[in-house]
Parts: C-alpha cells; sequence; structure tokens
C-alpha cells in the first residue's frame, strides 16, 4: 500500500512530448484511473511509473521515496498487460510462481502463495497448462494472478480488459473492482474507454496531447468538465456545445428535454427542428438543429424510452434545460468560465 | 438473330480462358522446375553415387562390376576414414558451439538501437555473402608459415615470446584450430540474421513483464529469452551443422586435408579418394557415409523444433 507521486514528469520522443510536465498523486489504496483519447500520453506515463521508460525531466516517487532512477524490479510494483504477456514457454503455475522465484522466495511458502492467488482468480484448473491452452479471459486470470501473487505496493494495469469480448468484459471489470477493494492496493489504471473509466474509477485522470486535463471523480468528471476537450470527449453522446459569442454554452443531451418533461421554471428554452431519430433500444437519441442561430447549431437530446412523447423528423418542438445544468466554456480558450453545478 | 445475340454474347465478355485459369495443368507447370531441379540435380546424383558405392568404377576405367559392399569394407578398414569421421564430427561440434555464443551475443547487440547499425549489419553479414573459397584463400595468408600476421600481431603485443613462432596449418592440433575458427567466421553471420530474427519476433510486452516482475538480466536471459528463442536457435545449429558436416573447401584451400591426412573430413577425404585419386566407387562411398548422419540431425532437430515450439 503506497501513494504514487509524479513530479513534473516529462517524456520527449525526439521531437514530440509524449508526457509533458505531468503532475498526479494516486493517494493510498485509490483506484486512479488514467483516460484519453489514443496517443495521449497515458500509456507512457504508466511505462514511467513502472521504470520501463526514464523519464526526460522529474521524478517518480512511490511510497515517499523517489524511485526515478531504480529500475522496474526494484520498485515492487506489478503491472497487467494489454496483451497479457503471459511467458508461452511456462506453465501457469510458472507464470504465478514467477516474481516469487525472482525475488528468491523458499520453495514452500512459493507454492502456498501460487495457491493462494489461483484460488482468488478461480484457475487452481489450470495450473500445469500452457498459456496457448487458455482462453482469453482465463488469460486475463492468469495475468492478474501474476500480478498479486507478491503483494506489490502498485497494481499497473494496461487496458487489461481490451481484448475481452463485450460480455466478459463487464463482468471481468466487476470482478476487478472486487479485488482491488479487497486488496486495497494502489492501483492505477489506463483506458480509452470511458464506461470502464467511469464504472471503475474512484479518481479519472484525464490525458490529452501528453497534459493532465482534469483530474477528479467521475461525478466531478462527467458533471463538471474543466474545459472543452473534457466536455467532449467523456459522454455519448458527447456534451452539446453551442456558440454564443465569445463563449461556448454546454449541456448534456440527456439534460436537453421536451419542455413537457423538462418543466418551465428556472429553465433555457430552445426551438428545436428535429431531423432524425435514432432509436437505441433503452434510449431515443434525436438529432436536430436549434433554430435562430448563426452558425447552425447541431444538436443531440438523449430520451429514456419510458418517456412517452411522440417526437417525429422534421417537427418543431420546444425543448429545454434547467438553468444549473448549462456550463459555460470560453471559446478562445476551451476553458470553462462557469455555470453547471451539481 | 440468334447466331446475331450468341456472336454478340462472345465478343461482350471477351475473355478466353487462359492457362492461368486452369487448375488442373496450372500447379503441375508451376512445381515442374522444383521437380526436375530435385530429380536431374539432387536425385539423380545421389542414386548414382549409391550404385557406384557398389561397384568397382574408377576413373581409369570403363569396366563397372557390382561388388556389393566391398569398397565400403575397404574404408572402413582405412584408418583415415576414421581420422576423418572424427575431424568431421570434432569440427562440426565445436564450430557449432562457439557459433551459438558468437551469434547470440551478436544478436543481442544488434537488437538495440544505436547509431551506424547498418554499418556493423554489413559487416557482420559480410563473410556470408563472400564465396567461401575467398575467404578461404583470405585465411591462407593470415596463418601463413612466413608471413602470419597472427603471429606478427602476436610478437609485437608481447603475447608470443620472440622465439615462439606457431606454423598454424603445419602442427596438427593448431591446423584443427585454424580450420575450426574459418568455420566458426563463415557460419556466425547465418546464425547471427537467423537468431535475431527469433530475437524481434519476441513481443516487447515479455520483456517488459520479465522486468517488472523482477526478473535480473541473466534471469531473464535464461528463463525467458533463451526458452523462447530455443526453436529458432535448433534452426541456426541444423543449418550450421549441414554446412559445416559438408564442407571441404576449408580443408582443401587451408591444408589439403594435411599435415599427412590429419585434418581431412569426410567431404575432402571423398574428393581426395574419388576424383584426385580415381577411385569414384571408394569417393562415393565414403560421401555416402555422410548421408545417414545428416538425415539424422534433420529429424532430431526439427523434432526438437517442432516439440519447443511456442506461440
Amino acid at each position: 500500500m503506497a501513494t504514487v507521486e509524479a513530479r513534473r514528469i516529462s517524456k520527449h520522443f525526439d521531437e514530440v512530448r509524449a508526457v509533458d510536465g505531468i503532475e498526479l498523486i494516486a493517494k493510498e489504496g485509490e483506484f486512479l484511473v488514467l483516460l484519453g483519447p489514443s496517443g495521449c500520453g497515458k500509456t507512457t506515463l504508466m511505462r514511467l511509473i513502472a521504470g520501463l521508460e526514464q523519464p526526460t525531466s522529474g521524478d517518480i516517487v512511490i511510497d515517499g521515496k523517489i524511485v526515478t532512477d531504480l529500475p522496474p524490479r526494484a520498485r515492487n510494483i506489478a503491472m497487467v498487460f494489454q496483451s497479457y504477456a503471459l511467458y508461452p514457454h511456462l506453465t501457469v503455475e510458472k507464470n504465478i510462481s514467477f516474481p516469487l522465484r525472482a525475488i528468491g522466495m523458499e520453495k514452500g511458502e512459493t507454492r502456498k502463495k501460487v495457491e493462494w492467488a489461483a484460488k482468488m482468480f478461480g484457475i487452481e484448473r489450470f495450473l500445469d497448462r500452457k498459456p496457448r491452452q487458455l482462453s482469453g479471459g482465463e488469460r486475463q486470470r492468469v495475468a492478474l494472478a501474476r500480478a498479486v501473487v507478491r503483494e506489490p505496493v502498485v497494481f499497473l494495469l494496461d487496458e487489461p480488459l481490451s481484448n475481452l469480448d463485450a460480455k466478459l468484459r463487464n463482468s471481468a471489470r466487476d470482478e476487478l473492482k472486487q479485488f482491488q477493494r479487497e486488496l486495497a492496493t494502489t492501483t492505477i489504471y489506463v483506458t480509452h474507454d470511458q464506461a470502464e473509466a467511469m464504472g471503475l474509477g474512484d479518481r479519472i485522470a484525464v490525458l490529452n496531447q501528453g497534459k493532465v486535463i482534469q483530474v477528479g471523480t467521475p461525478h466531478e468528471i462527467y458533471g463538471r468538465p474543466m474545459d472543452v476537450f473534457v466536455a467532449t470527449f467523456i459522454g455519448s453522446p458527447p456534451m452539446n456545445l453551442i456558440e454564443d459569442g465569445a463563449h461556448y454554452i454546454g449541456f448534456r443531451p440527456e439534460e436537453f428535454l421536451p419542455r413537457e418533461i423538462g418543466g418551465a421554471s428556472d429553465s433555457a428554452a430552445f426551438p428545436f427542428r428535429v431531423t432524425r431519430v435514432e432509436y437505441l433500444g433503452a434510449d431515443h437519441l434525436i438529432y436536430g438543429v436549434i433554430e435562430g442561430r448563426a452558425p447552425e447549431a447541431h444538436v443531440i437530446s438523449k430520451l429514456p424510452n419510458n418517456i412517452r412523447v411522440e417526437i417525429t423528423a422534421g417537427q418543431k418542438y420546444e425543448f429545454v434545460v434547467r438553468r444549473t445544468d448549462i456550463a459555460r466554456f470560453d471559446r478562445a480558450s476551451g476553458r470553462r468560465v462557469d455555470g453547471g453545478e451539481r | 438473330m440468334t447466331t446475331a445475340t450468341a456472336a454478340a454474347a462472345k465478343t461482350d465478355i471477351g475473355y478466353r480462358p487462359r492457362l492461368a485459369d486452369n487448375e488442373r495443368w496450372l500447379w503441375r507447370l508451376m512445381l515442374a522446375p522444383a521437380i526436375l531441379y530435385i530429380v536431374l540435380l539432387v536425385g539423380f546424383p545421389f542414386f548414382l553415387s549409391l550404385y557406384y558405392s557398389l561397384s568397382d568404377v574408377t576413373v581409369g576405367s570403363r569396366d563397372m562390376n557390382f561388388v556389393g559392399l566391398e569398397s565400403y569394407r575397404r574404408i572402413i578398414d582405412d584408418r583415415t576414414f576414421w581420422t576423418a569421421l572424427k575431424n568431421t564430427l570434432i569440427i562440426t561440434i565445436v564450430t557449432q558451439v562457439f557459433m551459438l555464443f558468437f551469434a547470440n551475443i551478436l544478436a543481442m547487440a544488434l537488437s538495440v538501437d544505436f547509431r551506424g547499425k547498418w554499418l556493423v549489419r554489413l559487416l557482420i553479414l559480410l563473410p556470408w555473402v563472400a564465396p567461401i573459397s575467398l575467404g578461404s584463400i583470405g585465411w591462407l595468408w593470415i596463418y601463413d608459415s612466413i608471413y602470419s600476421i597472427i603471429n606478427w600481431t602476436g610478437q609485437a603485443l608481447r603475447i608470443l615470446g620472440p622465439n615462439d613462432w606457431p606454423i598454424w596449418l603445419g602442427q596438427p592440433n593448431l591446423a584443427m584450430a585454424s580450420i575450426i575458427i574459418v568455420q566458426i567466421w563463415r557460419i556466425v553471420p547465418l546464425a547471427t540474421v537467423i537468431i535475431l530474427a527469433g530475437l524481434t519476433s519476441i513481443p516487447q510486452d515479455i520483456h517488459d513483464a520479465a522486468q517488472v516482475d523482477g526478473a535480473g538480466f541473466w534471469r531473464h536471459m535464461f528463463q525467458i529469452t533463451f526458452p523462447l528463442l530455443m526453436p529458432i536457435t535448433l534452426v541456426a545449429v541444423l543449418f550450421g551443422a549441414i554446412f559445416t558436416f559438408t564442407d571441404l573447401i576449408v580443408v582443401f584451400v587451408l591444408t589439403r586435408g594435411g599435415p599427412y591426412d590429419t585434418t581431412q573430413v569426410l567431404a575432402s577425404w571423398a574428393f581426395f579418394t574419388g576424383i584426385q585419386a580415381g577411385d569414384l566407387a571408394g569417393g562415393a562411398a565414403i560421401s555416402l557415409f555422410l548421408f545417414p548422419v545428416l538425415v539424422a540431425i534433420a529429424i532430431v532437430f526439427l523434432r526438437l523444433a517442432r516439440r519447443t515450439e511456442v506461440t
């Protein structure tokens, strides 16, 4: 159990600033998610923490000690890779025991530990098999068991769920969260999938172009995005932004409702011409244009199916947003200027 | 009317079936050169030498009688044959050991990025692309009894005493060593390239995982890298062993099997017996001794390579 701290850490590959002066702290026992589009530097940041990359400048601090110059094996961390990176020539048992043998743990003790870890992830049956004889989900469990087995102070998980199919991913996400709670080990988790980030993270750090744009709980990130990037990166469909003088006005699709539902008091009303209605099972997405604005403001409304208001394409409706749900961003800098408190 | 439409249809399609579409004949045609090559240049000589080895054919006469295993009996009685067999095995095995050692080091060095890597790669590959005979002649000068640059350098650096002047190709043990050195020099590039290919095929994630899992340099090398390289290393050894085992040029150029046949190998001994001494039957019998050994090597290694195959 430990804190992990990045102090003004930078990593440049020639001209590219993969990580550009990031300051970030993962608190003790916290599940911190690094979220961002591909190429934003999240994986590089994780590799810097692991010691697999040397920073151009700055320091990594684990448990209060500067570990920047230590090799990965001296940092007492464990990492799970997107590809799982199991050793293909070793059995599951040898895979899991590898970190223990590396620190020279005595044989009986090693056996006990391996059994403990295998039991935890329900893979006792596979101990004699080779990785290639396992399914994707089973491999992922072996990778987790190998990470857990020597009880590191920090877990680093690099998109560990992205190679699983959609159904398995949901249950694996749930299990992952439970194990992390149980072990209470500080965990840093890299993903580009916002649903994973929102579901797993105690806090989320949103990265873009090598910089941390915003750090906060899933609530804060979603409800009070700091700038246009976070506002449009988080949420599916993303936040609606319409130009309004020197500002953008922003509101979430699910907050943009027909007057009958949204009510009139303390709301901003918009004349909304519907161009298309998309049925998504649980929700409807309603695409359209807010009239009387130049340039045309294309927005989306997301209505749960249990809202029974007849909406058809080509018609005009009055839609409203509660004033407290409206965010304002500076058009030039993209920074938030006010509003949107939750 | 009907004939007109038929003609129109034909010109519309405008397509005559070609040989490239003919599944019945195309594959036969494509395979024919390879099969011809194997039959004419491998199969025919092989069976011819089988036949020669059972006869009393010589270069000097047109008579050819079937004599059964007489030629084989004759060679086995010859002490030079046993020397040659022993030398062949020693040269092959020692060469492979050193080849693996150097090829692994070079491949690991080349798998790291550094400036001027292409030049180093080129230099390492040169011995392989140069004809063996040319390379061997170069070494002949290096080993020269009067001008040997090794001796000269050794004396200049005071490694050799003022009266030490090894005759590299004239003393039996040194001559064997000289041959082995040239064989290693020649085969290391190929092995390096093969092992380098194996190294680059190991995903970086596996190396990263081993590092994070606490493996130091040696553990990483012996428990992760080498086992994963095993199948491809066996391929390198298979090639190396066969090239070295069947080579006669190095011995021919450097020592001609001398001094006193002490560095004779099976291939060179077969050449000297069959071609230079004119005893075709004897030469054929000697060279056929190579065959079962090589088949056995090939089978053993291909099986091992399959067993250690990893995904």
